[in-house]
């Protein structure tokens, strides 16, 4: 699903910082996969890199099997609007929104008639239990709510990969462990995750850790969730 | 294709913060207000102002005798001259254009009453003219007939009343056709009644006040002889009559062994000059006026852009959140351009129709007013004016969301996901 070679990465500023220094990785089709490292390390570069929402200086990044390189602001807005479901630490939603209108919106930007748009959005809210939430606006949502709101929205257009950043990070500990939960259901029916965190607790819930530092893989850890008692490991 | 989700997703940014779009629009409002009251009010001052001319065709000249200033064949300067009804013939000969010619001989009372019928009397002034008078001094003809040809030919003891000469000589409602008055102690059959169309605007005293007799008539009674000091030309509307005036001046000249070079034998007087000179400062006036709406309404625009400059910096994150998750640059462009386009039309909208519903108002006050003399008529914006002014408001629209838009699109979407 996801493939990248030797990519390269330097931000040119008063001091140039090369920050992803030939990055190897590859994420089949509906594994979960996680991304630590320490700040600074360069996760949220690579991150930015595989949501097309930054470009890279060298090497090649295959998206579902497609080049992604040197992309049309439009072409890489149909991509992350198509392939690419994005879950934000701070949610990101649209405070003028209600919960369903910001679950419908990439819709619109798919040129989805409203109608549509709204009975998906729903359907959606609605396997996230927030039915009866759908016309209340973000400020009058709980974390926990606005993360599932968000989840919607991202799943909203069936996409590929789901790239979710530091999705717990304003979040207590039991409303992550909810998420996480909920993560894992998406990932098992079939949407490959990878989730960018600095929290042991949250990658021990992904199949395959990467351990980023200082711009390169350190090592990957493989990991079975299923074996841990997360109950005690988060205490 | 109408785009109801395109509007309904802008209209729902706009009413987001209901106060700062109604101060932003409250520019562009004002701006187009004060355009359309203005400009309304500058037409309500030239309809006042046309209205009160209106009796008097544009193209019309009057002609007068002065003493000669130079020696010219065997006469010596200082002379007093005066022409005859056989010059008037010959202008109509040599200018085809002038479509009429009248002359006009003006006699004050100086006795207490003049005019007298029955018990009654007033003091008016009487003139002479000729048929062709009407259509220089256009009058309303409330009664009866104006001087016609067989009056003049047959030197008839006939006259016309102004309409304060028949009010005050006759009862109200009294059929003044066929009575006798008596003009300075000779009789006259009154043929008609005539008011003027304008109060402000008149030859040798108001038409409404004045007894008209046929000029022919006027010179046998008054012993004036065939002279003529004074007359009026209409010329038709293809020829301006500044550009036969001075060969008309020579023409009769000419006539009457006057010097070419003396300017001060026979003077005019140009209606058509002073129309120009009304339309011109009626132009500049309404020059002004749009400068100042338009200056307004820029000020506006410009509101307008800065605020919606300030919206987009607030509003980095949605629309990284909107880059995202798909949107397009044209998509962001459209959603600003959008915004500050329908922000602007409503505004000038409303304002165009406040300014108008206003100016209708005062239209109304205005007209029902009781004074005949009214300097001010009927202020409407007129409908081109108003398309212009809507053309201009969405134009505009459009101009003030180009830098937010370009602003906005430089935006990216890791700027919003971004954490601080």
């Amino acid at each position: 699903m996801i493939r990248l070679e030797k990519i390269n990465k330097t931000y040119f500023g008063a001091q140039p910082l090369h920050v992803l220094k030939g990055i190897d990785l590859e994420v089949a089709e509906g594994e979960m996969v996680s991304i630590m490292g320490a700040s600074g390390s360069g996760k949220s570069t690579l991150l930015n890199i595989l949501g097309i929402l930054d470009n890279y200086d060298s090497g090649e990044y295959y998206l579902n099997g497609k080049l992604v390189k040197n992309l049309s602001e439009n072409e890489a807005a149909d991509m992350r609007n198509r392939t690419i479901g994005f879950i934000f630490q701070s949610f990101n939603l649209i405070p003028f929104k209600t919960a369903m209108e910001n679950v419908a919106l990439p819709l619109y930007y798919q040129n989805v008639g409203r109608k549509k748009r709204n009975e998906l959005a729903m359907e959606y809210l609605e396997r996230f239990g927030l039915k009866e939430w759908a016309d209340h606006y973000p400020n009058e949502l709980s974390g926990g709510q606005k993360q599932r709101v968000s989840m919607a929205r991202a799943l909203v257009t069936q996409p590929k990969v789901i790239l979710a950043d530091e999705p717990t990070g304003a979040l207590d500990s039991k409303t992550s462990a909810e998420v996480m939960q909920i993560l894992r259901e998406v990932n098992q029916s079939g949407i490959t995750m990878i989730i960018v965190t600095h929290e042991r607790g949250i990658a021990l819930r992904t199949n395959k850790i990467i351990h980023l530092k200082d711009g390169v893989i350190e090592n990957i850890e493989i990991n079975n969730p299923d074996s841990i008692d997360f109950d005690k490991e988060i205490k | 294709m109408f785009d109801f989700d395109g509007i309904h997703e802008i209209w729902q940014t706009i009413t987001r913060n209901k106060t700062r779009s109604l101060l932003t629009a409250f520019g562009v409002f004002w701006g187009i207000f004060l355009l359309v009251v203005l400009s309304s009010t500058g037409n309500g001052f030239e309809n006042g102002l046309m209205q009160q001319v209106e009796g008097v065709t544009p193209n019309t000249a009057f002609f007068f005798t002065g003493e000669t200033s130079e020696p010219y064949k065997g006469y010596q300067k200082g002379r007093s001259w005066s022409m005859q009804l056989a010059d008037l013939e010959a202008i109509k000969e040599t200018f085809p254009c002038v479509k009429a010619i009248s002359p006009e001989a003006s006699v004050w009372s100086s006795e207490d009453k003049n005019v007298i019928y029955g018990s009654r009397g007033g003091s008016f002034s009487v003139k002479g003219v000729l048929p062709e008078y009407n259509e220089i001094e256009k009058s309303k003809i409330l009664k009866g007939r104006f001087i016609n040809d067989t009056d003049i030919s047959a030197n008839r003891k006939v006259c016309l009343l102004g309409k304060k000469v028949y009010e005050t000589m006759f009862e109200r409602g009294e059929n003044p056709l066929g009575k006798m008055v008596k003009i300075n102690g000779i009789y006259f059959q009154v043929v008609g009644v005539i008011r003027s169309y304008t109060d402000n605007v008149n030859i040798n005293g108001s038409i409404d006040e004045s007894v008209i007799l046929p000029y022919t008539t006027m010179q046998q009674v008054y012993a004036l002889g065939d002279k003529i000091r004074f007359f009026a030309i209409v010329a038709d509307d293809e020829t301006p009559i500044t550009s036969f005036e001075e060969d008309l001046k020579q023409l009769i000249k000419q006539r009457h062994d006057i010097a070419p070079t003396d300017e001060d034998a026979i003077n005019s007087f140009n209606v058509s000059e002073i129309f120009k000179a009304f339309k011109g400062l009626f132009f500049g006036i309404h020059i002004l006026i749009w400068i100042v709406g338009l200056g307004t309404l820029m000020s506006g625009i410009i509101g307008v852009s800065n605020i919606m400059l300030v919206t987009v910096k607030e509003r980095t994150r949605e629309i990284g959140v909107r880059r995202a998750i798909g949107a397009k640059p044209k998509d962001i462009i459209g959603q600003v351009l959008s915004e500050s386009l329908l922000l602007t039309t409503l505004a000038g909208l409303v304002g165009l129709c406040i300014g108008v519903g206003i100016m209708a108002i005062v239209g109304m006050i205005t007209s029902n007013m009781p004074s005949d003399n009214m300097m001010f008529q009927d202020p409407n914006l007129g409908f081109g004016a108003a398309v212009t002014a809507t053309v201009i408001v969405i134009i505009s629209g459009l101009l003030a969301g180009v830098l937010p838009a370009w602003r906005a699109i430089q935006i990216k979407a890791i700027d919003a996901i971004r954490e601080e």
